[in-house]
């Protein structure tokens, strides 16, 4: 750009001189510079911001904005098998065309009236949540699952009284770091062990660390290694034999097969929607759900914003509202639950979009259609040589541990391999599960066909087998 | 619209879209997803009878069941029924920075390349995400003058619990951290430079403004103390004055043994004028979705990018995204790290979406943002200043930063019309208006801000808007009241709304509670 020639941006209207003049001249000074009189010359920046020059134009910032992309490779262009805390599912079309709405997507913070349809959407997503969770409470969505994790354990806490939790060790190492720091100091956290032959929670150690002062055990279905907890009647039961509260964390898309929390004695249970309809964009599709039973003492210690429904003055009329306003901080700083802010409710809308497109049926047989995939995967790559299958008696949704501690090969050193044939390996967890060595967490969705499965497996038998042969 | 009095005719649309579980009918599908091998199928079997069978869902959930255009109809008619930046004169939130969010950055966030990235991939394949990460911290560094940025908080309220859990590992690393357990804010700050540190544990204390409208001195020096952890101030606050004595307050505070936490969460005002660092400032933020153009979402997704100086790199999020000349990498190797406080590296679109703002600008731009900003606001306050009923506490006579806190309360005590009133009759000229955060120290408060996205017909039209509100509240005051007439609902009956018997948070609750 020549530094002598004025250009007007395009995203600066008020730029054309002679508006400025005149703007100026109702104001009634010279120049804007008059206008920032309060800031002291002390505080002043005197200098050029060091930033580098401008694309002016439109199509120069496409050039080099699309430069700079396509040095990405995408689990489009690749076979991806990654998963924890970010999963790679089909997005239906609809789903980015309503959260591409320059309506929703530019909309903030308006009142019921002339924002009556952000209110809508948000209060129909809970409600097809509520159904998935058979529960009656869902907030607007917070930022990630680690935060709603960290909140139902502060809500937890505040109900009971208590300054205790029990947290399953199974949980996703990073979700666990998010809650240390958001419950320190207030809460201790505990871990409770779990079984090695079966990656479900070990009762007895449950039994051991549970307390009159335990606000609450925290654990997941499935858990971040993958297995389904069938125990989870048995803990919510002892949870309460001591006062505390049962919280459970899960995946909503496997909720179209798998039995609700709620009905195995949860009272909290948080998540991540991510799955229901999100591209996965590095991470940034992420967004959490907390739900509860209708009563006071759970509603009341929400920090989020919920909005429910409600009449107006003309007869028949739905209205939506922001129900308990008060217990938040934007009403009251300090006494007000926790914090709330702009967190992810563009994403919560689309949730609510997948789950009207999926219906019932929908979510049933998607289901379906992962643990079969899932299972296949399993009975395949458990045949590879060096290749096991751990917590075996266990049972699957889409993610499985996959141990390659006989394999002679790093995961590391695998994966790498994989990435040559393009293929994005399993997450390696040797380092977050020290315990079990060399291993991985595949995931398999309904993304994958047979062929994607049976193209994992081939290439890992191989190079194992070849290697082996060396 | 009448070109005289600028005042539309305005109707927003109605639809009187029914609830979707209304719309529901048994049978029809809104989408297919892919259908299982046969040859799996043949080894598997129905995979879920394999499951415990305590595990196994036996009712489907009751979602809706619609087909899929009806499915789009009704989610386009409830977007139509809300009113984004992008169609109306988006002035009236203030302290949200209600600007331009340019179409070509929500198609670079649309893009494979960025939608179809796992955060855990190799770090070879996403090399130009982590770039534009690294970039953005580049550009923020200069921006604010501070040393490192964290792209990771998902939003302003996050990043300032990250700057609380900072200061609290700052002192913790001094073995201070058990006395040192206050932290003091403003009352014109933002609810959360409050509410984020009393989740950490702190107490807070809230400093109030003095007649001028800024924070007391005087009173900040009585409450700092041996106990002082350490400082979270928006600057300017929410009534848009420049706090010019804010090096004072850093002073104080840093004297005391705290550290200063700066909420540039709005920085719309100031880029390239005036820096977290000539103000002394050991932590800072800016909200991508505010001066960085990233659309509000109807509330998220969104980042709050959070910097630091030197001193203080070793307690930031991990993993932080660095360069050693050949490439793009992830450094988890942060020695008193915090931990995290959001899953992987933040909130990808709007980190994409600033950066590219901040290349179509430039320096230059970036300062005739503000500039522009402040002259916007400039005009917009003279201009309501003239409107009967209508003033801006504090600060008379002089010029504003980027938004002002006015009051209706003359309004109100000449006419019984509050604030609520007008916002509520705007809503039938096409626009929104906003009151305030709580408490409502400025009575019958409303906050504009006007950004450097409106043309001065617009502001005009907006003007005109309020005008017209005045006039009928003066002329005729129970249209005012009874508003909004031309909006998609009438005046909502909010009783139900605090009462546990009656509210309904979702429509199996209403059901429930509302059965004949």
């Amino acid at each position: 750009m020549s530094k002598k020639k004025k250009i007007i941006h395009p995203y600066i209207p008020n730029s054309v001189p002679e508006i400025k003049a005149k703007m100026l001249e109702e104001i009634g000074v010279k120049n804007i510079e008059s206008l920032y009189e309060d800031i002291p010359e002390s505080l002043r920046f005197k200098e050029e911001l060091n930033l580098p020059e401008p694309f002016l134009s439109e199509y120069a910032l496409k050039r080099h904005v699309e430069q700079i992309l396509s040095k990405n490779q995408t689990c489009q262009e690749n076979l991806s098998f990654l998963g924890g805390d970010c999963w790679q599912h089909y997005v239906p079309a609809i789903c980015d065309e309503i959260n591409q709405r320059s309506e929703f997507l530019t909309a903030y913070a308006g009142e019921p009236y002339e924002d009556h349809g952000r209110f809508q959407t948000l209060f129909e997503y809970a409600s097809m949540m509520g159904e998935l969770l058979d529960m009656d409470v869902v907030n607007v969505p917070t930022y990630d699952w680690g935060q709603a994790a960290s909140t139902s354990i502060r809500m937890a806490g505040r109900i009971t009284g208590r300054t205790e939790i029990l947290i399953s060790e199974t949980i996703s190492p990073d979700r666990l770091s998010i809650i240390k720091n958001y419950c320190k100091p207030t809460i201790k956290i505990n871990t409770v062990k779990y079984d090695p032959k079966t990656g479900k929670l070990n009762l007895e150690d449950l039994e051991e660390k549970i307390s009159s002062k335990t606000a609450g055990i925290y654990f997941e279905n499935p858990s971040y290694l993958g297995c389904i907890e069938d125990q989870g009647k048995i803990i919510s039961d002892i949870a309460h034999s001591q006062g505390a509260l049962s919280l459970v964390g899960i995946d909503p898309i496997s909720l179209g097969i798998l039995v609700p929390p709620s009905n195995y004695g949860a009272d909290i249970v948080c998540g991540d929607i991510q799955a229901l309809g999100m591209h996965m964009q590095f991470g940034g599709g992420l967004a959490g759900f907390i739900a509860t039973r209708d009563e006071e003492r759970f509603v009341m210690e929400y920090p989020s914003r919920l909005f429910g429904i409600t009449k107006t003055t003309v007869e028949g009329e739905h209205g939506f509202s922001d129900v308990t306003y008060n217990r938040t901080s934007f009403h009251d700083r300090i006494e007000g639950k926790e914090f709330v802010g702009t967190a992810s409710a563009l994403w919560g809308i689309t949730a609510g979009v997948y789950l009207a497109l999926a219906g019932p049926q929908g979510m049933q047989e998607l289901g379906q259609v992962i643990v079969q995939k899932s299972q296949y995967a399993v009975k395949r790559l458990s045949k590879i040589n060096g290749v096991k299958i751990p917590f075996e008696q266990s049972s699957y949704f889409k993610e499985v541990v996959v141990d390659f501690n006989d394999a002679g090969k790093s995961v590391k050193e695998i994966n790498k391999v994989l990435l040559e044939k393009n293929i994005f390996g399993g997450k390696d967890i040797s380092n977050e599960f020290p315990e079990l060595g060399n291993c991985a967490v595949y995931c398999i969705t309904e993304i994958h066909s047979k062929e994607d499965i049976d193209r994992l497996t081939h290439t890992l038998e191989e190079y194992l087998v070849k290697e082996e042969l060396q | 619209m009448n070109k005289k009095t600028k005042v539309r005719n305005f109707h927003q649309a109605k639809w009187d879209e029914p609830v979707i579980y209304e719309l529901s009918n048994k049978g029809e599908r809104g989408i297919l997803f892919p259908e299982i091998e046969k040859e799996i199928e043949e080894i598997i079997g129905d995979g879920i009878s394999r499951l415990p069978e305590n595990m196994i869902r036996k009712q489907p959930p009751n979602l809706p069941e619609l087909s899929q255009m009806r499915v789009l109809k009704h989610y386009l008619r409830l977007s139509q029924q809300t009113l984004g930046a992008d169609l109306n004169v988006d002035i009236g939130q203030g302290t949200c920075t209600m600007k331009y969010s340019p179409k070509i950055n929500e198609e670079f966030a649309k893009s494979p390349k960025v939608t179809e990235l796992h955060p855990s991939q190799d770090e070879r394949t996403v090399q130009g995400i982590l770039e534009i990460i690294y970039n953005l911290d580049l550009f923020l560094r200069e921006i604010s003058g501070l040393d490192k940025f964290t792209l990771q908080p998902g939003g302003g309220s996050q990043a300032i619990f990250a700057m609380a859990s900072i200061i609290h590992a700052f002192h913790e690393s001094n073995g201070d951290s058990e006395k040192r357990d206050e932290i003091i804010s403003t009352m014109f700050s933002h609810p959360s430079d409050a509410a984020a540190p009393t989740v950490k544990g702190y107490k807070v204390i809230n400093i109030y403004p003095n007649e001028d409208g800024l924070p007391d001195v005087e009173a900040l020096k009585k409450a700092v103390s041996n106990r002082t952890a350490g400082l979270l101030i928006t600057n300017p606050e929410d009534t848009g004055i420049f706090n010019p004595k804010i090096k004072e307050f850093t002073q104080i505070v840093h004297d005391a043994g705290g550290i200063c936490g700066y909420d540039q969460a709005n920085a719309n005002g100031i880029l390239g004028i005036t820096r977290a660092k000539e103000a002394d400032f050991d932590l800072c933020f800016f909200n991508l979705h505010k001066t960085f153009s990233s659309p509000h979402g109807c509330g998220g997704p969104a980042t709050g990018a959070l910097g630091v100086t030197k001193e203080l790199i070793k307690f930031l999020p991990v993993p932080l995204v660095e360069y050693d000349n050949e490439k793009f990498y992830f450094n988890y190797d942060v020695p008193k790290s915090i931990g995290k406080v959001r899953a992987f590296y933040g909130v990808i679109p709007a980190i994409l979406k600033a950066y590219s703002w901040i290349m179509s600008l430039g320096s230059e731009g970036l300062k005739e943002v503000s500039q522009i900003a402040v002259l916007n606001n400039n005009y917009l306050l003279k201009k309501i200043l003239e409107i009967r009923g209508a003033n801006a506490p504090y600060a008379r006579g002089r010029h504003r930063i980027e938004q002002v806190r006015y009051s209706w309360n003359k309004l109100y005590e000449d006419t019984g019309v509050t604030t609520e009133d007008v916002t509520c009759r705007m809503v039938d000229f096409g626009f929104h208006m906003w009151s305030s955060h709580h408490p409502f120290i400025v009575p019958q408060p409303f906050t504009l801000e006007p950004t450097e996205s409106y043309s001065k017909a617009e502001l005009d039209e907006y003007i005109a808007g309020l005008k017209k509100v005045v006039e009928e509240a003066y002329d005729n005051p129970e249209i005012v009241k009874n508003a909004p007439h031309r909006s998609v609902v009438h005046k909502l009956k909010t009783d139900t709304l605090d009462d546990p018997e009656r509210w309904a948070i979702t429509w199996r609750a209403y059901l429930k509670k509302n059965k004949k």
